[in-house]
């Protein structure tokens, strides 16, 4: 369970969340939408500590991420995130960029971290690809390679920040449809998005940003079908 | 012409000695290549690191290793330190002088590199529960000497060049001191100078095809 207690963080004096309250159980789709600059990745790098918070807590299965206490290589283990910039390591091939962390982190043998990677691979359609290197690869291939290399750490919580957002158009389908059969498989994400038919369709619950604050959340035919805040409505208007 | 009569047979009589300081020049330049490279390696990591005295400790040494002469450089190495009691011979001392210039010009090079990596990379092996020394490690560096792999092969041509300096501290075994000490025997200076001219060249030439080839296998992306 990740459980967000009151967040503010800023950078310098720009105020970017203002009191987040969020908690996400086990095996839930949470979806966040929102305007462009109101907190939405912020708020995903802070919960596997990527960035510090001002106040607050943010509580991951318990561990309190931002004490000092944490071992933050050790909690990040456990959430895989993966970015609008896909990042692949463009110095290893497509199997090598998998194995990587579960070989060097987890300390896993070669052909154990491999065996997973494949196994990883084929789940997202890269099956045929493992010896290429990135750049031969598409954004939609680089994004679900990003994705396996995410998931061979066997995380419990998956955090996706505008995982389309950087694909041509007819690329956008079959990342989504990576993140769809995760959800279906009972992962427990946290998705930043701007597909709205994509949030309407996998989440259990779609959160609205407005600037820095959660202003509205909901279970999607609600926040879709029938917006409390006017912020939402405006802010759905525009993007359908 | 000029009073001058080309004695080749003399001085290509010496080539067997030339080439045996030829190795050693090649050694000189190697051994200060491999510390030089694991030495900017160091340097890259103090600059990048938060502590103010480490940084400046890499930057002074990065200052002066490009900003001062390599004779300065290797004469400090020998003499420099003799003043304070430490005497290193005259291999030693040539090896620290180059492997000093290598290192500084190596780190900066390295910073050059690093600013065309993105930062994100850092982050995503980070978010992979790796600590920051294994994000270097494994993404960063091999990405970073990639990148400055033609420089280095550059500053391996340098270091070669400057083990003709090592005569200045009594260095007599490598291709340059060899070739001196043969011309005060047999006065055959042109020759004798030729020929060394001629073999640095061929040194310096297969470094550079040698390099090539390294990175032709290397760098598979
Ligand atoms: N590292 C940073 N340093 C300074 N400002 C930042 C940084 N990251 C984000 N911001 C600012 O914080 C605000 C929220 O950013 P972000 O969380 O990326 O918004 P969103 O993902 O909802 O578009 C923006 O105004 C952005 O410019
Ligand atoms: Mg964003």
């Amino acid at each position: 369970m990740i459980k967000i207690q009151n967040v503010h963080k800023s950078f310098g004096p720009l105020k970017v969340l203002k009191g987040i309250d969020l908690t996400v159980e086990k095996g839930e789709v949470v979806t966040v939408i929102g305007g462009s600059g109101s907190g939405k990745s912020t708020l995903l790098t802070c919960i596997n500590g990527l960035e510090p918070i001002d106040t607050g807590r943010i509580l991951v299965d318990g561990t309190e991420v931002h004490a000092r206490t944490t071992d933050l290589n050790r909690l990040r283990q456990n959430i895989g995130i993966v970015f609008q910039q896909w990042n692949a390591f463009p110095h290893l091939t497509v199997l090598e960029n998998v194995t990587l962390a579960p070989r060097k982190v987890l300390g896993i043998g070669k052909a154990e971290a491999e065996a997973i990677a494949e196994k990883q691979l084929r789940h997202v359609g890269l099956g045929e690809k493992l010896s290429t290197f990135p750049s031969r690869l598409s954004g939609g291939q680089q994004q679900r390679m990003a994705i396996a290399r995410a998931l061979a750490m066997s995380p419990d919580y998956m955090l996706f920040d505008e995982v389309t957002s950087a694909l041509d158009p007819q690329l956008v389908g079959e990342v989504l449809e990576t993140l769809k059969m995760l959800a279906e498989e009972g992962m427990t994400m946290i998705c930043v998005t701007h597909e709205m038919a994509f949030a309407r369709d996998v989440s259990d619950r779609v959160a609205y940003f407005h600037k820095g604050i959660m202003a509205e959340i909901g279970a999607p035919e609600q926040i879709f079908g029938d917006p409390q805040h006017p912020e939402t409505r405006a802010f759905l208007a525009s993007v359908r | 012409m000029f009073g001058y009569t080309f004695q080749w047979n003399q001085a290509l009589a010496r080539l067997p000695k030339m080439l045996d300081g030829a190795l050693v020049t090649m050694e000189v330049a190697m051994l200060s290549m491999l510390i030089g490279i694991a030495l900017a390696i160091l340097l890259t990591l103090l600059r990048l690191s938060g502590a103010r005295p480490l940084r400046a400790i890499a930057t002074g040494w990065v200052e002066i290793a490009r900003n001062t002469p390599a004779l300065f450089q290797i004469y400090m190495a020998h003499f420099g330190v003799a003043s304070f009691g430490i005497h290193f011979s005259p291999f030693v001392s040539l090896l620290i002088g180059i492997t000093f210039n290598n290192a500084g010009y190596l780190a900066e090079n390295f910073r050059g590199a690093l600013k065309a990596i993105p930062e994100t990379q850092t982050r995503a092996g980070r978010s992979l529960g790796m600590s920051q020394l294994q994000a270097f490690r494994y993404i960063i560096l091999p990405q970073m000497l990639r990148i400055s792999f033609l420089p280095m092969t550059n500053q391996m041509v340098w270091a070669v060049l400057m083990t003709s300096l090592g005569v200045t501290v009594g260095m007599n075994a490598d291709l340059y001191g060899v070739t001196q000490d043969l011309n005060a025997l047999t006065f055959r200076t042109f020759e004798l100078f030729a020929i060394a001219g001629v073999l640095f060249y061929a040194i310096t030439k297969i470094i550079t095809l040698g390099a090539r080839v390294i990175a032709a296998r290397l760098f598979r992306y």
